[in-house]
């Protein structure tokens, strides 16, 4: 029976015969079926989560064991081989298959209900992501445990990336994982993007969405552009390995230099992907435990993507010392000193936050509120690399080391690891333990700056990057061994979270919908929230829904319900990009297997790439071919055909 | 403090850095001081401590909006990050203006895991290369031009200069100007492979007479070999060695490997590896893969004897 | 009580006509693709401004195959445009010819450039303007050809008569693709084909 082309949303409260409806309707079947099927952005995003904090156990043990070498000069534990292995795959592990994917699992997880939506705008492609993203993990650590992982850090320059230096597997491995895992990055990009823009609540307009919005959706616009990048230059490397073309070797007119632009085209607007969603969960959850709103919304959303842009343009000062002509180093350099401002911007907000606020100790509210130390700490040591002469010291020493460990563990695992305290609670409907919370949070504090605040002086002592050893007499040696010593410290702390998380999922006090009385829509809902989400859709009239009677900054309130049903099928709203107006009602696709499918083929298609098979190639194609025709064939529920005649 | 820091300078292109680190340290300490105590005050301020319930228990309020702290925060952050924005172009400027009219150039070409050191000059016959050790006259601006041959290497001697990377390709223009005689240290600082960590080298500058002498017995070629273990030293260097190396005067005379002519005169071997003394020498000769794995020279599988007449023939290259 | 929100009395269900979701997911994916173009372009003027005189292998490239295999996409574009035509106006046939003779002369272009690429003097391996001009060329044509399944598999929804003047966004997505594979080839022929004429890197 066809249902209407356009019809007016039915308006009601919640009841138990709705409930049942929209549970019938949105529910993912259960056993390895629904798990193979789901398109549920909630258990996706806590398998991006999972599967992110099983990577950074990977790469914190392969860190251990690096300082464990490095605890003293002239270290025999590992042969340089094994040493430059291992702090290249550390490297990929924490940049690629760490910081990106967990800020995809909390926004994955978080963003709809944030919203006030039921689902990411693209479920399907959503779920590809995540089994792109798994596939592309296992298809480059296959390369590391066969001892084919990447050797020449994770920035791998050419020419020692080339085949005349580098003969093994182990670039090849690298170049087409990371093209592999490119995909599952600029598809979930875009499902961001599409999300934040066309799928919010009524009312929701641009300025009243969360920071955390503001910080995904500018590292999604920012990866949708220069992934690409980085992309094309592993690709072009992959063809200069295994077909002889000439993109990088000087000897035929190709450009060294050339994968440096490329890559660090990429990298530098990628490092700002890894910690501006972040530090929009932190401008989101530290004023709930502040018990108001953030100082300076617009100032903070308007910095965020001044951040965004701004990083466009300071790739080169990753290459200061590579020879290139004064008057541009002079243009980075400039803009590298400027970037300082916007991040400035956030510190202050989140400073008048806490001090205008009421601040309440709580082992979210430690990581939070550290997290603003270690952003200065490694704000300030990034400032000093601006400047391009006191960067001719400092570049590929520790120096840079200790910053982008306080940069990456600071503005990146400190707030995942709060927002993991913060969030539990509404993901599991149990809390963390509070008093583990705290020894979890101290250890981690102490034994990151312990390994990581000694680094600094380790740096301008002119201790070099990436040697698998160093010899006595050069002034290192204690600075090294306190390092080693700080990083076990920190790796203990690690795992008293692990043990937080394993120990609460099975015994955790419960959790009501809002426990900590927190302002935003995800608040509203149960904790776990069901498969629909929303029973009602919301509308929102300001940027704290549920703390409009306390704010009082208006008259106007929104509604969590009493609104939009949607319940004739599996749908939810449609609304206009700036003032989310609602403009169409969205049917949302059922659960299916077409993205696993379609992600194995492409995983059938890079190890044919690889292995240089190409019947394994071809069948990986033409496995990923169907799967995409199945996916997109024109649905009638999916309202993208009309109905069959007769 | 260390041979590789630089918080200390003796050369002019340092000098000018070396001011602009310490300042923009300085005022980076202080930034995390200040923020610091602002956070800790603020923190102190709390009003409990617990979990949800605590955190419940504290009504929600506008509070004041608190803009002003972005407002003057950033206000004041200009004001060292303008300083350091002029002090960087100026001192940027003054690194760039090389010296033009230098009585020395040289061209050092990294190679994994060495240094190939050439010195110029307008006579043919004065032109010679070396390995390692850098000799410059104090006082005096010396050009380096950096060459490619394999893989991105980084020149850097911290208390001379800021770094300078060598790229396949094309040839990157450093400069040092020592004002101290001395020894200093100096490093390959960009990753080039497995033993990225023992490529070190040294530059030694010394006064105008000192560096004369040098140089002009650095142009002689290997002297005569006077006893017999000698002789058959110098057979064994220019059969086996020679493959790789190079000695003036003799047979030998590949370039893939450092020049040994004058290897006696450098306090260290295999890129500031090991000290240039007996039993390393020895010992490097020996089995160098034991104490430098994966650099391009072979295990030598000498015998006792031939190893003593290497050594012996070796001695006579002052 | 919420009344501050008219709630609204009339929503289209589903995509009508460009309205929906999938036109923005195909413009993020042409924002992307046009951004991997970009970067080829990147390397392109960089190693060619870095390089050495005579860098650009051809200065003068001939363009008897390709300025008619650039008029050829073109014309594909505006077929392409009709067969959509032809599904938002319900002209059946129109729009089968427009998918069709879209699919054709994308085909003949994919062809001819096949032809281009063995009369071609140098190879991939040969230098580094080489290595870009067969590898930006062959992005292209993987473009073209993917560009060509999804004309064919328009071709077959219309013919089982799937779409109307109201549910075809698969077909405006697709067509739209088209387009921007057509683009796209013009930058790549100012740069590989009129750029040397205008002396870049000779």
């Amino acid at each position: 029976m066809r249902e209407a082309d356009y019809r007016a949303p039915e308006i009601g409260v919640d009841n138990a015969a709705h409930a049942a409806r929209l549970m019938q309707l949105w529910k993912t079947a259960p056993g390895l079926k629904g798990f193979l099927s789901t398109v549920d952005h909630k258990q996706i995003g806590i398998r991006y989560i999972v599967t992110a904090f099983a990577f950074l156990t990977l790469g914190g043990i392969e860190s251990l064991v690096m300082r464990l070498q490095l605890a003293g000069p002239n270290g025999t534990l590992l042969t340089p081989e094994q040493y430059n292995d291992l702090f290249s795959t550390h490297g990929m592990t924490m940049i690629f298959l760490y910081a990106s994917p967990i800020l995809s699992g909390f926004a994955n997880y978080l963003w709809p209900l944030l919203l006030g939506s039921r689902d990411m705008a693209f479920p399907r492609l959503n779920a590809l992501s995540y089994w792109i993203y798994l596939a592309s993990g296992i298809f480059l650590y296959a390369g590391f445990l066969t001892g084919n992982g990447p050797n020449d850090g994770w920035f791998n320059y050419v020419p020692y990336a080339e085949r005349t230096y580098n003969p093994g597997l182990n670039q090849d491995f690298y170049a087409l994982g990371m093209v592999f895992l490119g995909i599952s990055t600029t598809l979930g990009a875009a499902n961001f993007i599409v999300t934040a823009l066309r799928t919010r609540a009524p009312g929701m307009s641009l300025d009243r969405v969360p920071i955390m919005i503001w910080g995904t959706l500018t590292a999604s616009v920012a990866n949708l552009l220069v992934v690409p990048a980085v992309s094309l230059a592993f690709f072009l490397l992959w063809l200069d390995r295994q077909y002889g073309t000439h993109f990088f070797d000087a000897a035929q007119g190709g450009q060294p230099l050339l994968w440096q632009h490329l890559f660090w085209i990429f990298g530098h607007p990628w490092v700002y992907a890894i910690v501006l969603p972040a530090m929009g969960m932190v401008s989101d959850g530290l004023p709930v435990f502040c018990r108001r709103p953030l100082v300076g919304y617009a100032a903070v959303a308007i910095s965020t993507v001044a951040t965004m842009v701004l990083g466009f343009g300071v790739w080169v000062h990753h290459m200061f010392a590579a020879g290139l002509p004064t008057v541009g180093l002079s243009f980075f350099s400039g803009i590298s000193i400027v970037i300082t401002v916007p991040s400035a911007v956030a510190v202050f907000a989140w400073l008048a936050t806490i001090w205008h606020g009421r601040p309440v100790i709580t082992t979210a509210f430690l990581f939070f509120s550290s997290m603003i130390m270690l952003f200065v700490i490694g704000g300030v040591s990034g400032f000093m690399t601006a400047s391009v002469p006191v960067d001719w010291q400092l570049t590929d020493t520790y120096f840079i080391v200790a910053h982008l460990h306080y940069v990456l563990i600071g503005i990146n695992v400190f707030p995942v690891i709060g927002a993991t305290y913060f969030w539990f609670p509404k993901m599991t409907g149990k809390f963390l333990d509070e008093s583990l919370g705290r020894w979890n949070f101290w250890t981690m504090f102490i034994g990151f700056n312990l390994a990581f605040l000694p680094m600094h002086i380790t740096g301008l002592l002119g201790m070099p990057r990436r040697v698998y050893t160093y010899s006595s007499g050069m002034g290192w040696d204690t600075l090294n061994l306190v390092t080693s010593v700080g990083s076990f410290v920190l790796a203990i702390g690690v795992l008293l979270f692990v043990v937080n998380v394993v120990k609460s999922l099975r015994s955790g006090a419960v959790a009501s919908a809002n426990p900590w009385d927190a302002s935003s829509l995800e608040w509203s809902v149960p904790s776990p929230p069901p498969p629909y989400n929303f029973a009602v859709i919301p509308t929102v009239a300001s940027r704290h829904p549920l703390w409009e009677d306390r704010l009082n900054e208006s008259s106007a309130r929104s509604s969590v319900a009493h609104g939009m049903l949607l319940d004739a099928g599996k749908e939810t709203i449609g609304t206009s990009a700036l003032h989310a107006t609602p403009d169409m009602i969205l049917e949302m696709p059922e659960d299916t297997s077409a993205p696993f499918i379609l992600a194995f083929g492409t995983a059938l298609l890079f190890v044919g790439l690889l292995l240089r098979l190409a019947l394994l190639a071809g069948l990986g194609g033409a496995v990923v071919g169907l799967a995409l025709l199945v996916w997109l064939w024109p649905r009638e529920e999916l309202r993208e055909r009309e109905p069959a005649r007769g | 403090m260390s041979p590789l820091d630089y918080l200390h300078s003796a050369g002019r292109h340092a000098d000018i850095i070396r001011p602009l680190t310490w300042a923009t340290l300085t005022i980076s300490t202080l930034v995390v001081v200040i923020i610091l105590v602002l956070l800790w005050i603020a923190v102190s301020r709390a009003r409990a401590s617990g979990g949800d319930r605590e955190t419940r228990a504290v009504p929600v309020e506008r509070g004041t909006s608190g803009k002003r702290w972005i407002g003057i925060g950033v206000a004041i952050s200009s004001i060292p990050l303008l300083l350091t924005l002029v002090w960087t172009m100026v001192a940027l400027a003054n690194i760039s203006r090389t010296p033009s009219s230098s009585a020395l150039v040289i061209d050092v070409t990294p190679h994994q895991w060495w240094w190939e050191v050439q010195y110029g000059s307008r006579e043919p016959s004065q032109i010679f290369t070396t390995a390692n050790e850098i000799h410059i006259p104090v006082g005096v601006p010396v050009r380096v031009r950096l060459h490619g041959a394999d893989v991105i290497h980084s020149f850097w001697v911290p208390k001379l200069s800021g770094k300078m990377d060598a790229v396949p390709g094309q040839t990157n223009m450093t400069w040092l100007e020592a004002r101290i005689a001395g020894r200093y240290a100096g490093q390959c600082n960009e990753f080039c492979g497995f033993q990225h960590a023992h490529m070190a080298f040294e530059v030694v500058a010394q006064s105008q007479a000192d560096f004369d002498a040098w140089r002009a017995a650095q142009l002689a070629p290997a002297p005569e070999p006077t006893s017999p273990e000698q002789t058959r030293g110098r057979a064994l260097v220019e059969y086996r060695c020679g493959l790789c190396h190079r000695v003036l005067g003799t047979t030998a005379g590949a370039i893939s490997a450092p020049d040994l002519t004058h290897l006696m005169t450098r306090q260290k071997i295999a890129a500031g590896t090991l000290p240039n003394d007996a039993t390393s020498l020895a010992s490097w000769i020996r089995n160098p893969q034991a104490l430098k794995p994966g650099s391009l020279m072979p295990n030598q599988n000498l015998s006792g004897q031939e190893l003593a007449d290497t050594l012996a023939y070796l001695e006579l290259l002052r | 009580m919420a009344e501050m929100m008219q709630f609204p009395e009339r929503l289209p269900v589903g995509p009508i006509r460009r309205h929906g979701l999938g036109t923005w997911g195909v413009g993020a994916l042409i924002a992307s693709e046009a951004a991997l173009f970009t970067w080829l372009f990147f390397s392109y003027y960089y190693t060619g401004a870095t390089a050495g005189p005579g860098w650009v292998l051809e200065s003068s490239p001939p363009l008897q195959l390709a300025l008619p295999n650039t008029i050829v996409l073109v014309l594909s574009s505006i077929v392409a445009w009709l067969g959509e035509r032809g599904i938002l106006e319900r002209k059946h046939a129109l729009a089968l010819f427009g998918f069709a003779g879209a699919f054709v002369l994308g085909t003949i272009f994919f062809v001819v450039q096949l032809f281009e690429w063995r009369a071609k003097p140098y190879g991939p391996g040969d230098s580094s303007f080489a290595s870009l001009y067969f590898v930006t060329t062959g992005f292209h044509m993987a473009h073209v050809a993917v560009g060509l399944l999804i004309l064919a598999a328009l071709f077959g929804w219309t013919l089982l008569d799937y779409f109307s003047p109201r549910r075809n966004l698969s077909v405006s997505a697709g067509v739209l693709y088209w387009h921007f594979v057509d683009v796209i080839w013009l930058f790549v022929f100012a740069t590989y084909y009129v750029s040397p004429h205008l002396g870049f890197g000779t």
